[in-house]
């Protein structure tokens, strides 16, 4: 019992830790370009651009590029593979690798989510092809009857195995067990169920065994349901998602990349640096790893309309910038009353 | 969902813990239970009696100011709660007043589990809410409680594993209830011929399931404390390992396992100057580590005080004095501050990879 055969040599973590360190450098977090579909993507994507001025100030911001496996293989139009130029530039290549939710029978709408076949060989190649590493998508709702046990048992139990194959591949796993904000829920009740499901979660990688220096954990930021009445400032929101992270992630764990799950670009940034400026004590990176939270403005820029791309290049610097910012926690936000938000921690705040 | 305590509550076992392993503190194990005690006082020749151990404990408890800044609580077993000292001064108010903390072992000991290899649970569940009431009353701010995993080539097994984190979490979360600060003790035996890694991996593991088992049971890990075994090879391993490798893995251990909101974790260990010297390590070894790291120690605290009394009246201040020294020793010890008896400064170069664990 608990005898341990080791699932990885020293050099295979340090590989996986180093990787991960990179992703999450001080000031970086990750561009979320897994979202964007086809043509889309490649026009949009920034990083393909080839202007030297531009991409330095983009690569000081951007630790790491999640592609799917389409855009994973397209070129620029000088016919040089998306993920060779990042890779160049010292960004690291992530593919999504997962093969999207299905139902969970005799739940009241709740899912898992597939892809384990085959994934030793698919990682192998993406391995070959340049990938650094992965993520896996879960997903768990709010209800009255939700999240059920099953669900989070379930979900975290995948997510495990997820992992456990990319690291065998070199691949250091992005866990991503997403809790929709849909629902009228209370922050109180967000912060509850992100606890379970956390701590289900770490249960399921240390039952298999993997290394979590060579991971990187994509969770929501604790927020109340889109339908609930009340409205929470950005420091609660802080509070209560530093305050459950603090309670389930362990320290080895590497970094923090927050999902924005349908946040606005601004309110992306606002909150996750008040989660950097929060007075508790955080040893893990705190950052980003945005789509639509870095990407909204660019698009709308752009509009399909070619001759647009300067312009939206330069939207997607400046979300980047900011979010790399708020990833230090020295994001001053232009929108809202600026140095008057930064004194409303309360010390004796109820989480 | 209904909350298992109050914000007041919780603010309450916050700041309790903070105080029991505020910087330079640690904790004196001083339950031994009526047993475990005849065993040490035989050692020294002396009679296993109730007027022996009161003289005893009288001995630690007498100590001056110098020990506040380095004890911030005492664990008492139940009659020692009870006993006072030769001037008629409750052995509770001598501590309390010094402003250090009182935590009472409240656990009644192993039992086996049936169809393992000789592997245990430990009972006192019952009735422990209402002797947790009472103990609040009567001075008790802090719990103990005691489980024990044996590695072997068949253990420990799954089942000793989620039972003995089972027990500890229904534990806990009584104990909060009365706002009392359990210290939850999952303790690996170090009996054994198995080595660094061994230890290392199965300690991983326990500690993985502990804090699953706190999670289920609703405990506010704020509000509690964890007192584990050092990661060490068993005592019948043939490999030597340097104290900075003994540091270097129980910290990998811990920082894989225990969630940054438990507040301190003081440290049990045999030995004496061997305790205090991996204590330093631990807290010189380069990994960051987001919880306060002291000691809580009986024997390490304790055996020279002992061994210098030997029963005899005359003796006392000198036995006095050795704990003393200890408690001070140990105080440098968890602030990392501790350059040893006959050892060499550790240096920072020591840690070697952290890969290797």
């Amino acid at each position: 019992m608990t005898h341990q055969y080791p699932a990885l040599t020293p050099e295979q973590k340090k590989e996986l830790q180093d990787i991960a360190q990179r992703i999450v450098a001080p000031g970086k977090g990750i561009l979320a370009a897994d979202e964007s579909t086809g043509s889309m993507a490649k026009r949009l994507n920034p990083i393909g651009v080839e202007n030297t001025e531009e991409n330095s100030r983009i690569d000081s911001c951007i630790g790491g590029v999640i592609f799917f496996h389409e855009t994973l293989y397209q070129n620029t139009d000088d016919g040089i593979p998306f993920a060779k130029l990042i890779k160049d530039r010292g960004i690291v290549v992530g593919i999504k690798v997962d093969k999207g939710v299905v139902p969970l029978a005799g739940t009241n709408g709740e899912t898992t989510t597939q892809g384990l076949d085959g994934l030793s060989e698919r990682c192998a190649q993406y391995k070959k092809d340049g990938a650094d590493f992965a993520k896996w998508r879960c997903v768990l709702k709010i209800s009255e009857t939700t999240p059920s046990e099953l669900a989070i048992f379930e979900n975290a139990n995948v997510l495990a195995r997820y992992a456990s194959i990319c690291q065998q591949n070199g691949i250091v796993p992005i866990v991503e067990p997403e809790i929709l904000p849909d629902g009228e829920h209370d922050l109180k009740r967000c912060q509850y169920v992100t606890e379970k499901v956390l701590a289900a979660c770490y249960k399921a990688l240390s039952d298999h065994h993997v290394y979590l220096e060579g991971t990187l954990l994509k969770p929501n930021m604790v927020t109340a349901g889109h339908s609930c009445p009340t409205k929470y400032s950005s420091e609660e929101i802080a509070m209560a998602t530093v305050t459950a992270l603090r309670r389930t992630v362990p320290p080895a764990v590497t970094g923090v990349t927050f999902l924005s799950g349908g946040q606005s670009e601004e309110e992306a940034s606002v909150n996750l640096n008040a989660i950097n400026t929060c007075p508790l004590m955080k040893p893990w990176a705190l950052t980003f790893s945005y789509g639509r939270a870095l990407q909204a403005s660019a698009l709308s820029a752009w509009r399909g309309v070619p001759n647009q791309e300067k312009q939206a290049t330069e939207e997607f610097i400046k979300r980047a910038q900011a979010n790399g910012l708020a990833a230090l926690g020295k994001y001053e936000s232009s929108g809202t009353a600026g140095a008057a938000g930064q004194s409303l921690y309360v010390a004796n705040h109820a989480y | 969902m209904p909350q298992a305590l109050s914000e007041a509550q919780k603010k309450e076992l916050h700041e309790t813990a903070l105080r029991i392993v505020s910087p330079g503190k640690g904790i004196l194990a001083a339950d031994e239970s009526v047993g475990s005690m005849g065993k040490r006082l035989a050692q020294v020749g002396v009679e296993n009696s109730e007027e022996n151990r009161r003289q005893f404990r009288q001995i630690l408890f007498s100590a001056d100011d110098r020990i506040n800044s380095c004890i911030g609580g005492v664990i008492f077993f139940h009659e020692t709660l009870y006993q006072y000292s030769d001037s008629g001064v409750s052995f509770v108010k001598m501590i309390k007043d010094r402003g250090i903390m009182i935590g009472v072992k409240v656990d009644k000991g192993v039992v086996p589990l049936p169809g393992t290899y000789g592997e245990t649970t430990t009972q006192g569940l019952d009735g422990l809410s209402e002797r947790c009431a009472q103990y609040k009353k009567d001075g008790a701010v802090f719990a103990k409680w005691r489980c024990v995993l044996k590695i072997s080539d068949n253990n420990p097994s799954q089942l000793a594993i989620s039972e003995n984190a089972g027990v500890l979490a229904r534990y806990s979360s009584i104990c909060q209830q009365h706002c009392i600060v359990p210290i939850i003790e999952p303790e690996i035996l170090p009996d054994g011929d198995h080595d660094l890694k061994r230890c290392q991996s199965v300690t991983e593991k326990v500690l993985a399931e502990v804090y699953k088992a706190m999670s289920e049971h609703h405990v506010y890990l704020e509000g509690t404390l964890l007192k584990p075994n050092m990661v060490t090879p068993g005592h019948s391993c043939l490999t030597k390992y340097t104290p900075q490798e003994v540091a270097m893995a129980t910290l990998t251990a811990i920082r894989r396992t225990v969630p940054p909101a438990v507040t301190g974790k003081s440290y049990i260990t045999p030995g004496e100057e061997e305790a205090s010297i991996h204590l330093n390590a631990i807290n010189n070894c380069p990994l960051p580590k987001p919880w306060i790291l002291t000691f809580s120690f009986g024997r390490a605290l304790q055996a020279s005080a002992l061994r210098a009394w030997r029963g005899h009246k005359e003796n006392e201040k000198a036995a006095t004095e050795q704990f003393i020294k200890r408690a001070e020793i140990n105080s440098l010890a968890c602030q990392g501050k501790y350059t040893g008896d006959n050892h060499a400064e550790s240096g920072q170069q020591m840690y070697g990879s952290i890969y290797a664990y």
